[in-house]
C-alpha cells in the first residue's frame, strides 16, 4: 500500500464504502447514510458524485453496468476498497481505544 | 399566477439566497435566461434553490450525466446558462446542499475565480488603458473590472476561511 492511502478516509468515504457492501446507486447510497447516521451526515449530490468518480478511479468501487450512460448507475465495493476500510477500521479502533483511556 | 423579475447579480449567492427568499414567500423560479427570471406563484417554502457553476458547458457529455444524476437524487434543473445551473429540491425531502464536505466547496469556489479573474484582468487592463491601441481610461470597462472584482475578493475570502478550518477539522 503507498504511504499516501495510509492516512485517515474522509468521512464521506468511509460511509460511502460502508453502504457500498451492497450494490447501491447514488441517492440509495445518501439515503442510506442519512439513516444509518440519524440525518448527522447527509452527503450533498455534488460531493458524492465527485467522490464516486474518483473511487473508481483510484479501484476502491466499481460501477455495476457497463453502459457509461446508464442512469441510476449501481456500484459495489472492490477488493482493494475492502482492504482500504478494514485498514481504517483497525485506526478508527485504535483512535477509539486510546481515547477511552483518558 | 407567472411574473418576470429581471435583475443582475455578480455573485451567486446573493443570487441563490434571493431565489430562496422569493421561494420562501411562494414565488418559485422556473426559468432564468441573461438576467431574465420567470416565477411561478405556489406553496410558499416548497422549493430550496441552489446554483452552481459547472467544469464543462452545460451540453458537455460529464455534464450531462452529472446532471442526470442530480435528477435522480430528487433535484430538477430548471435553467442553465453557458456552464451556470439553476436547481431546486423540495423542500419535503429535506434540506438541499449541493457540497457537504469543505473540499468540494472550495473546489467549486475555485472554479468560479478562475473563471472570473482573467475577465476582471482583461478588463482592467484595457479600462485603465494600459492595454489596447492607444486608448483613453475607459470607464466601461474599469466599472466591469469593478463588478467582478467584488465576488472575486467574497469567493477568495470564504475559500481562505475553510482552509483555516481544514489545518484542524476534516
Amino acid at each position: 500500500m503507498a504511504a499516501d492511502e495510509q492516512g485517515a478516509l474522509t468521512e464521506a468515504v468511509f460511509y460511502i464504502l460502508l453502504a457500498l457492501h451492497e450494490p447501491r446507486h447514488g441517492y440509495a447510497i445518501m439515503q442510506g447514510v442519512q439513516e444509518l447516521t440519524n440525518d448527522r451526515v447527509a452527503l450533498g449530490p455534488g460531493t458524492l458524485y465527485g467522490a464516486l468518480n474518483t473511487l473508481v478511479e483510484k479501484g476502491w468501487i466499481k460501477a455495476l453496468q457497463d453502459d457509461k450512460n446508464s442512469r441510476r448507475k449501481e456500484y459495489i465495493i472492490t477488493d482493494q476498497g475492502e482492504s482500504i476500510f478494514q485498514t481504517e477500521l483497525k485506526r478508527l479502533e485504535e483512535l477509539l481505544t486510546h481515547g477511552k483511556l483518558v | 399566477m407567472k411574473k418576470r423579475v429581471f435583475k443582475f447579480y455578480s455573485n451567486y449567492e446573493k443570487e441563490e439566497a434571493w431565489l430562496n427568499e422569493m421561494a420562501a414567500s411562494g414565488w418559485h423560479c422556473v426559468d432564468y435566461l441573461f438576467g431574465r427570471y420567470t416565477f411561478e406563484k405556489g406553496e410558499p417554502g416548497e422549493y430550496i434553490y441552489r446554483i452552481q457553476l459547472l467544469e464543462y458547458y452545460t451540453n458537455h457529455a460529464e455534464s450531462v450525466t452529472y446532471l442526470g444524476f442530480l435528477e435522480d437524487t430528487g433535484v430538477e434543473v430548471i435553467a442553465s446558462h453557458i456552464r451556470w445551473v439553476y436547481l431546486r429540491k423540495k423542500a419535503i425531502e429535506g434540506p438541499f446542499e449541493l457540497f457537504s464536505d469543505r473540499e468540494s466547496r472550495i473546489a467549486h469556489y475555485r472554479r468560479i475565480i478562475t473563471m472570473l479573474l482573467p475577465l476582471a484582468i482583461v478588463n482592467f487592463l484595457f479600462g485603465s488603458g494600459l492595454l489596447g491601441n492607444p486608448k483613453p481610461v475607459n470607464l466601461f470597462n474599469l466599472g466591469v473590472a469593478l463588478l467582478l472584482a467584488v465576488p472575486i475578493i467574497s469567493y477568495y475570502k470564504r475559500v481562505q476561511a475553510l482552509e483555516k478550518e481544514s489545518q484542524i477539522r476534516e
